[in-house]
């Protein structure tokens, strides 16, 4: 049934895998660690590419190295991103993650820098960054429905304002265009603890909501308990959240899912950076808290805008996707208000309801994708972090 | 109405959010259940930061905070109603 929603566009980018980006970045993909310099150099020669330097890749195995190469190839062949280069010690895993981008159809290109040296890979890489960056540029927006977006969320330096305010907000959004076919994701596995219950009924049937359970159990067994030597004080809730009045997990896992809206179901779950199979509807990612690895698992599983509730004023940005902060926290809007996109302070003051809020929100994400940058862009936000699940080999 | 100072997410809570900078101790507190837009008034015993929570009824140490209608937690020292409600009288009841 037709929406007030339902005829909303915007101008994106249209892939030759039918996926609609809202960015148009050419990338330089490190591979690995050592290969960050051979990246930035190139990234300086080439005007309007984007390096991604990063701290892993090497003698990692097993899952823990799946995951890397998940994350790698979800990044490039994320829609946001027009062209890829990329770059490592050897081409044997080079072209493990050529291979795998190439599938999305869009110009890449690997280098390796064994029997080159760094000077000559950064010529040979430079030269054909050019070339994809003079593709790129040609490239033009065309209109697309709202429903070929793709949403992620994950908040940060929460407090209990974004339990009233900015995380109802996303859960409105979610609760009007997940019906118009948009993909949705949410995740932050140990920060459902204290609302697992409420999380488990939330799944499309029994059977999901019983996986989901599996799944969060088995974080906070490996992860939490296998490592814990606290109750966790100052790192969930951080620091920040505990400035913020969250006083225990619980309050803040039960602040947390009002992202999800009211009637929003999910459908599937993902492991870490997966991209979704089961069609459009809303996904939970199995994901680390943390705000950087978490979007950047997000971003690596094909979503192309990020929406971002805080309350204390985390800053965090992506170098691929849009991030938009949405605070309800007047004291941060005071101090911090070239952080926020969307200022949803006035429903602490009763003069903005929830329903208004996700409007408010809809249209900045309408605006962002169509081209206008968030201010964690204009700040220059490029947190690209890798989750490593254990040491490397 | 007037902008509250406190919110309340469920009217079966026993704790509120301060929503405002300045708050002072003896404020006669206009406070809203977000569920039903009820409200009511509440003093404050003591000054407490926007984002802190204040206890709507006297709680006791094993008592269990309600907030969202849910349990987030075990007060550890009693708080009369009025007062500041956080980590040094409520923890967790997981890790």
């Amino acid at each position: 049934m037709a929406s007030r929603y339902s005829n909303l566009t915007f101008k994106g980018y249209r892939r030759d895998n039918g996926r609609v980006g809202v960015r148009n970045h050419v990338v330089i993909l490190p591979v690995d660690d050592i290969s960050n310099a051979v990246c930035e150099a190139v990234a300086n020669n080439i005007k309007g590419t984007l390096a991604l330097p990063h701290a892993y890749g090497r003698l990692q195995f097993g899952p823990d190295l799946d995951l890397h190469f998940r994350t790698m190839i979800g990044t490039g062949a994320n829609p946001n991103v027009a062209a890829v280069v990329v770059i490592g010690i050897e081409p044997g895993w080079t072209k493990r993650i050529v291979d795998g981008i190439v599938e999305t159809g869009k110009p890449v290109a690997g280098f390796s820098i064994e029997q080159n040296g760094d000077l000559k890979t950064i010529m040979d890489a430079s030269r054909k960054a050019k070339e994809f960056v003079h593709y790129a540029t040609e490239l033009q927006r065309e209109e697309c429905s709202i429903s070929e977006l793709w949403v992620s969320t994950k908040c940060g330096e929460s407090d209990t304002t974004t339990g009233l305010g900015s995380c109802p907000t996303v859960g409105n959004m979610y609760d009007k265009l997940l019906p118009e076919g948009i993909y949705g994701c949410f995740g932050e596995t140990s920060e459902i603890t204290g609302a697992e219950h409420i999380c488990k009924e939330r799944a499309i049937n029994p059977e999901l909501g019983e996986r989901w359970y599996k799944m969060w159990k088995a974080y906070q067994e490996e992860v939490i308990e296998a490592h814990k030597d606290s109750d966790l004080s100052e790192s969930q809730p951080t620091k920040g959240n505990i400035e913020g009045g969250l006083s225990t997990i619980e309050e803040k896992a039960l602040g947390n899912l009002e992202k999800i809206g009211r009637t929003s179901r999910y459908i599937d779950i993902l492991e870490p950076a997966e991209a979704p199979k089961s069609g459009r509807g809303l996904y939970f990612m199995d994901s680390s808290s943390a705000a950087a690895e978490c979007v950047t698992l997000m971003a690596a599983g094909g979503y192309v805008i990020h929406t971002f509730p805080t309350g204390q004023g985390n800053v965090i940005g992506n170098p691929i996707v849009p991030v938009i902060k949405i605070t309800a926290n007047p004291r941060t809007v005071r101090t911090m208000g070239e952080h926020v996109d969307v200022d949803v302070s006035g429903i602490l003051r009763r003069e903005m309801t929830i329903e208004q809020a996700g409007d408010a929100l809809i249209e900045n994400i309408l605006r962002t994708a169509n081209g206008r940058h968030t201010a964690a862009e204009a700040l220059g936000h490029r947190e690209f972090v890798m989750t490593k699940l254990y040491r490397s080999a | 109405m007037s902008v509250p100072q406190l919110l309340v997410h469920e009217t079966r809570d026993n704790v509120g959010v301060v929503v405002i900078e300045g708050l002072k101790a003896g404020t006669e507190m206009t406070c809203v259940v977000t569920a039903d837009n009820s409200s009511f008034n509440l003093k404050v015993n003591e000054d407490v930061p926007i984002g802190r929570k204040v206890a709507l009824t006297d709680l006791k140490a094993g008592d269990t905070a309600i907030k969202y209608g849910e349990d987030i937690g075990r007060i550890v020292a009693d708080v009369a109603k009025g007062g500041h409600v956080h980590v040094h009288n409520l923890k967790t009841k997981r890790w």
